[in-house]
């Protein structure tokens, strides 16, 4: 059912875990649906330095959110924000079709943190 | 070599040695239709015979009341749809319960798109149907009763003998669809007053893709397939021979030595099942303590999802189910374990071990010692874990 890119992430997932004091943080899903993604950003000069996630969810979740970390560390924002769900699919060899709603969470869950950052940068810069 | 350990045997079952056996020469040698009149199609109608024969004693019923079918599912479209239209004349409600399988749930919902009404019954927070239920909701309309014998999932046991009472009392059908039950538990059509049970081969270690439904004598219901004699004109289509061979020799192996391998069953069930509690917390054991299936052990695991756990139990070589959505192919858990009022999030971390006759106590053990480190690492990385534990929450 799954690749065995899929299988590495969902076993030795990415970038799991919390950062103290974030710059940005986003959480999407609802445990209702069974599928809940937080992620935690650290920013320097407009940098993701750091990134960290914490996943509730099945498999393809854990391993999208553990992909979409990999793809966007070190990246600055503007590269981060156009990180499609495609992407991550891609880069962990495709997912089931009733598994690709893990990859749109994953581009969700990132973009968020980074709206997160930006609504703080903008509260600091008045 | 690794590891396995197969605790999914309300999945399906392996099929016996002994049975196997049996099986063998229908596909090669003695491989005649049985409804031909010369040797090879007396030779196979004489183990059709046999197989009805060895059926209906298990059930204690007549040989004349068993109906081989393609399988469980056949059996459930049948004995709903089959007596429904049999029985229009005389009213158009049925009465199921809410944690049907979904052969006997959608069956349900399509007689609905055809005009029947529908009955859901609730159950209670081990799964179990109050009988009082049963006859409340008991019309002049009522012409069939489906409640399961014992639940696929949680593996609860139904007071089916009296379900079976207040339905004979009411002049209604009623319906048990025994497939996780036949094999498994003592069933007597009789004394339990059922007039259509569903059976299944490969749950009592026969083959896939065979069946049998149950028809008292008497019970007006139409024929499902049409086509053919077979099955003295109420299922048409020639027979699966082996598999119907099959069938016969394993619900008599079920029932020789069910006693025996029944306490051994439970007896690992609750040391697998007291482990788990006493080994990890925030866990609930699903459906009832003690009327259940001897083989069914079902919880929950707070903070995490089913398949994950799923995938991290197989790479350790250990095969078991879930009801959380991802593993139904649905957005949403369960129904059965949604019924028993498991919230969406308890209900996608559930855990289904099913064990059967090849299990061993080195079986148990190794589960015990691998899964709390899996629940512990799923739980690490789970938010709803760091927000239980009262880490710093940064927003």
């Amino acid at each position: 059912m799954y690749s065995e890119k899929v299988m590495d992430h969902f076993m030795n997932p990415r970038n799991v875990g919390e950062i103290e004091n974030p710059d940005g943080v986003g959480q999407v899903g609802n445990a209702r649906c069974g599928d809940i993604m937080k992620i935690y950003l650290k920013i320097e000069d407009n940098r993701i330095v750091d990134i960290k996630f914490k996943t509730f969810g099945c498999g393809a979740a854990i391993a999208t959110s553990s992909m979409a970390t990999e793809l966007v560390k070190g990246k600055t924002i503007e590269e981060a924000l156009a990180l499609t769900n495609k992407a991550v699919a891609d880069a962990l060899d495709g997912l089931p079709p009733i598994k690709m709603h893990c990859s749109v969470l994953a581009e969700e869950a990132i973009k968020a943190a980074i709206e997160d950052y930006r609504s703080k940068q903008l509260v600091k810069s008045k | 070599m690794e590891r396995r350990v197969y605790m999914d045997y309300a999945a399906t079952t392996y099929v016996k040695q002994e049975v196997m056996e049996e099986m063998m020469p229908y596909f090669t040698e003695k491989y005649g239709n049985p409804s031909s009149v010369h040797s090879f199609g007396r030779e196979a109608r004489k183990a059709v015979d046999l197989a009805r024969e060895r059926t209906a004693k298990a059930l204690n019923a007549s040989t004349d009341e068993i109906y081989f079918t393609g399988g469980g599912s056949e059996s459930d479209n049948w004995a709903i749809k089959g007596a429904a239209l049999a029985n229009k004349q005389k009213g158009n409600h049925i009465i199921t319960s809410s944690i049907e399988h979904h052969a006997v749930l959608y069956t349900c919902q399509y007689l609905e798109k055809m005009g029947f009404e529908v009955t859901y019954l609730p159950v209670d927070q081990y799964g179990l149907v109050n009988p009082e239920d049963v006859k409340k909701a008991i019309t002049d309309k009522t012409i069939l009763i489906s409640i399961m014998f014992a639940n696929n999932e949680i593996g609860t046991i139904q007071p089916v003998k009296e379900i079976g009472r207040i339905a004979r009392e009411h002049g209604v059908y009623f319906h048990t669809d025994a497939v996780q039950a036949v094999g498994h538990v003592p069933i007597d059509v009789k004394d339990m007053n059922i007039d259509l049970l569903s059976l299944s081969a490969h749950k009592f270690y026969g083959p896939k893709g065979v069946g049998a439904l149950y028809v008292r004598k008497g019970v007006r219901i139409h024929p499902y397939l049409h086509g053919g004699a077979q099955e003295r004109n109420r299922r048409a289509g020639t027979e699966n021979l082996p598999g119907i061979v099959g069938l016969g020799k394993a619900i008599e192996l079920a029932y020789e030595n069910l006693e025996e391998s029944n306490s051994k069953l439970a007896a690992m069930r609750d040391r697998l099942i007291a482990g788990i509690m006493e080994k990890i917390d925030h866990v609930r054991l699903n459906g009832h303590p003690v009327k259940r299936l001897p083989g069914n052990a079902n919880l929950s695991f707070e903070f995490i999802e089913g398949e994950a756990l799923l995938l991290s139990l197989d790479m350790k070589g250990i095969a078991a189910s879930s009801g959380s959505a991802c593993t139904s192919g649905s957005l949403d858990p369960s129904h059965v374990l949604l019924a028993i009022g498991l919230t969406h999030e308890i209900a996608h971390g559930s855990l289904r071990l099913t064990l059967g006759d090849d299990n061993t106590d080195e079986d148990v053990d190794y589960v015990l010692e691998v899964l709390p480190g899996i629940v512990e690492r799923l739980r690490n990385m789970s938010p709803l874990f760091a927000q239980h534990k009262g880490e710093k929450y940064y927003v």
